[in-house]
C-alpha cells in the first residue's frame, strides 16, 4: 500500500523536491544575502507553501479518486479502505512536512544574517524553523477530509484554502499571544514620543483616535498589547481625554516631537498635544504586554505541536469518513 | 456463492435497492438483467461491500463483509474506472502491490494478447481497452467471484464482443463464479448460463437459462428468445 501511494504520488512528489532544490541552489549562489527584497518574497514562499501543499496534494488525494470513479477499484483490492486512507495521509502528510521543513530550512538558512541584523525574530516566526512543518501536516489532512467530504476537486481545493487561512488568522490573532503569559511592562508617558491617532488603516472605521505611545526598544521582543491605563487599570477614554485636552486633534498632524519624519505638523499643533501627554500621564501611564525573546523557541514547539494535534485530529475524521460505507 | 434477504439501500429519502431477496448457485456466469435504476448498481455494491446495506444482510462465498472477503472478490465498475495519470505496467505493479494472490505472469499475458503497449498512460486508451485493462486487474488477482457491473455499457458493439468473449475465455477453467449485469440481453445470452431478472428491486425470474426457455416452451407450446422472455418478465405486475 505504502509503494502503491509513492506510485501516485511520485510525480508531484518530485517536482517539489525539484523545486526546492532548484530555491536552495538559486539562494546559495544567485540571491545576495542581504538583498532585503528577497528576503520578503522567500519569508511569503515559506507562509503560502503549507496552504498550496492542503490545496494541490491534500484535497485532491482522495477527491479526485471521487471524481475519476477510481476509489471503486482502490477499495475492491485485497487492502481494506482503513488502510488505504490511513497510508495516503502517511505517506502525503509525512511528504508535505518534509517539503514545508526543508523550504523552511533554507530560507531560516539562507535570510540568518538579515535576521539577526534585523533584531525582530517574532515578525518572521511563521517563516522560520519548525513552525511551517505544522502548518504543513494541517493543511494536508485538512485537504484529504475535505476531499472525503465533498468528494470533488475543485470545491475541496477551495473550502481547503479558505478554512486553513481562517484558521491560521485565528491562531496567530487569537491564540498565539495567550499560549505563555506575557512580561508587563509599565512606562510613564513620554510627551516626546506620544502621537495621536489611530493604529493601522481599518481601525478608523472602529476606534477614535486617542494618544499614541511610541513602543519601547526591546529587541527580538512581540509587544502583544500596548495601552494607556490609570493606576486602577481602567483605559484612557475618549471621554477623558476629550475633557483634560479640549484642543486636541484640531488642525493637521498628529506625530510626536522628536521622532523624524513627522515634524511637519506646525509647532502649536505639537505644544498642545506635549502638554496633553504631561496632564494625561499625571494619572494615567503605557502598560505592556510582550513576550520576550527567550519564548521565541518554546513557542515554535507550541507551535507545532498544536497544529500537529489538529492534524491528527482531522486525520482520524478521515479514517472515520472513509470508515463509513 | 451469493445470497441476499430482504436487503435494502436507502440514500436519504430514496430507496436504491428494497427488500431484495435472491440466491445466486456457484460455478455459473450469472447475467443480471433488469432496467435502468432496477437497483442492479447497488446490489453490485453491496455485494462487494462498497456501500453496506440500510436493512438485510448479503452472504457472498460464504460470509458476510469481511476485509478477507476483499481479496477473494474481483470487481469490474462501471466505466471501468482507471488511473489516467498511470500506465498500463504502472497499474499492473500497483495491483501486485495490493493483493497477495496477484499472477503477473497472468496479467502480462493478457496485457501482451491485447495488444496494449505498457507505457500507455490508461487516460489515452480507448475504451475497450481501458475495460479490457480493468478486467486484466479483476481476473490476475485470481478470484473466486468476479463481479462486473455493466462493463460493455459504453463499448462499441465489437469491442463488447470481444470484452465478453475474453471474460468468457477466462473463466472456463478456472472456476471462477461470475456475475455480470447489463440492461441489454444480448450481450448476457452470449456468456451467461444463469440469468436473474431485477425489476424495481425484486426479482421477477430467475434461474438456468437452459432450464428457462425449456420450462417456457412446456408452457406454452412455442420457441421463445430470451430477450422476449426476459422482457415479459419485466412488464408482469407481481412477483413471478
Amino acid at each position: 500500500m505504502i509503494r502503491f501511494t509513492w506510485l501516485q504520488l511520485r510525480a508531484q512528489a518530485a517536482a517539489v523536491a525539484g523545486a526546492i532544490a532548484l530555491l536552495a541552489a538559486a539562494a546559495a549562489g544567485l540571491l545576495h544575502r542581504d538583498d532585503a527584497v528577497a528576503r520578503l518574497w522567500l519569508g511569503v514562499l515559506v507562509v503560502v507553501a503549507p496552504g498550496l501543499l492542503g490545496m494541490f496534494w491534500g484535497a485532491p488525494l482522495v477527491a479526485r479518486e471521487f471524481e475519476d470513479g477510481t476509489f471503486r477499484l482502490a477499495w475492491t483490492q485485497s487492502v481494506t479502505r482503513t488502510r488505504w486512507m490511513a497510508v495516503k495521509l502517511a505517506v502525503g502528510g509525512l511528504a508535505s512536512m518534509a517539503a514545508a521543513g526543508l523550504l523552511s530550512l533554507v530560507v531560516t538558512w539562507w535570510a540568518g544574517p538579515l535576521d539577526r541584523a534585523a533584531l525582530n525574530q517574532f515578525a518572521t516566526f511563521d517563516q522560520r524553523d519548525i513552525a511551517p512543518i505544522g502548518y504543513a501536516a494541517f493543511a494536508f489532512t485538512l485537504g484529504v477530509l475535505a476531499g472525503s467530504l465533498i468528494r470533488r476537486t475543485l470545491p475541496a481545493m477551495f473550502v481547503t484554502l479558505a478554512v486553513f487561512v481562517a484558521v491560521r488568522l485565528a491562531e496567530f490573532t487569537w491564540l498565539r499571544p495567550r499560549l505563555f503569559s506575557p512580561v508587563l511592562l509599565n512606562l510613564a508617558l513620554n510627551p516626546g514620543s506620544t502621537g495621536y491617532g489611530q493604529a493601522g488603516t481599518l481601525s478608523v472605521l472602529f476606534s477614535s483616535p486617542t494618544l499614541m505611545p511610541n513602543p519601547p526598544d526591546l529587541p527580538n521582543t512581540w509587544i502583544t498589547s500596548m495601552r494607556i491605563v490609570n493606576a486602577h487599570g481602567q483605559v484612557l477614554s475618549t471621554q477623558v481625554l476629550d475633557s483634560a485636552c479640549p484642543d486636541i486633534g484640531r488642525g493637521r498632524g498628529g506625530g510626536g516631537g522628536g521622532l523624524g519624519g513627522h515634524s511637519k505638523a506646525p509647532q502649536a499643533v505639537v505644544n498642545t498635544l506635549q502638554d496633553c501627554v504631561a496632564k494625561i500621564g499625571t494619572t494615567y501611564h503605557e502598560a505592556l504586554a510582550y513576550q520576550p525573546a527567550s519564548h521565541y523557541w518554546p513557542l515554535q514547539w507550541y507551535e507545532l505541536a498544536i497544529f500537529l494535534g489538529a492534524a491528527v485530529i482531522l486525520a482520524a475524521a478521515c479514517l472515520w469518513r472513509v470508515r463509513r460505507p | 456463492m451469493l445470497a441476499a434477504s430482504g436487503l435494502g439501500k436507502r440514500y436519504r429519502r430514496r430507496w436504491a435497492l428494497s427488500d431484495c431477496t435472491l440466491e445466486i448457485p456457484a460455478g455459473r456466469v450469472v447475467g443480471l438483467a433488469g432496467p435502468n435504476r432496477a437497483g442492479k448498481t447497488t446490489l453490485l455494491h453491496l455485494a462487494v461491500g462498497l456501500i453496506a446495506p440500510t436493512t438485510g444482510m448479503i452472504e457472498v462465498l460464504g460470509e458476510r463483509r469481511s476485509p478477507a472477503q476483499l481479496g477473494r472478490v474481483g470487481f469490474v465498475a462501471q466505466d471501468t474506472p482507471v488511473y489516467p495519470g498511470l500506465s498500463v505496467a504502472a497499474h499492473l505493479r500497483m495491483a501486485g502491490y495490493l493483493n497477495p494472490g496477484w499472477d503477473g505472469e497472468l496479467a502480462r499475458r493478457r496485457i501482451e494478447q491485447l495488444g496494449l503497449d505498457p507505457r500507455q498512460r490508461a487516460g489515452r486508451l480507448s475504451g475497450g481497452q481501458r475495460a479490457q485493462l480493468a478486467l486484466t486487474l479483476a481476473i490476475a488477482k485470481r478470484p473466486d467471484l468476479l463481479i462486473l457491473d455493466e462493463p460493455v455499457a459504453s463499448l462499441d458493439p465489437l469491442a463488447r464482443r470481444e470484452f465478453l468473449r475474453s471474460v468468457a475465455g477466462t473463466v472456463t477453467g478456472h472456476g471462477t463464479s461470475v456475475v455480470l449485469s447489463s440492461h441489454l440481453v444480448a450481450d448476457l445470452e452470449l456468456i451467461c448460463d444463469y440469468l436473474v431478472v431485477l425489476v424495481a428491486s425484486r426479482v421477477r425470474l430467475a434461474g438456468d437459462i437452459a432450464a428457462l426457455l425449456a420450462s417456457h416452451r412446456q408452457r406454452t407450446g412455442h420457441q421463445v428468445r430470451l430477450d422476449d422472455l426476459v422482457v415479459a418478465s419485466m412488464s408482469q405486475t407481481g412477483d413471478v
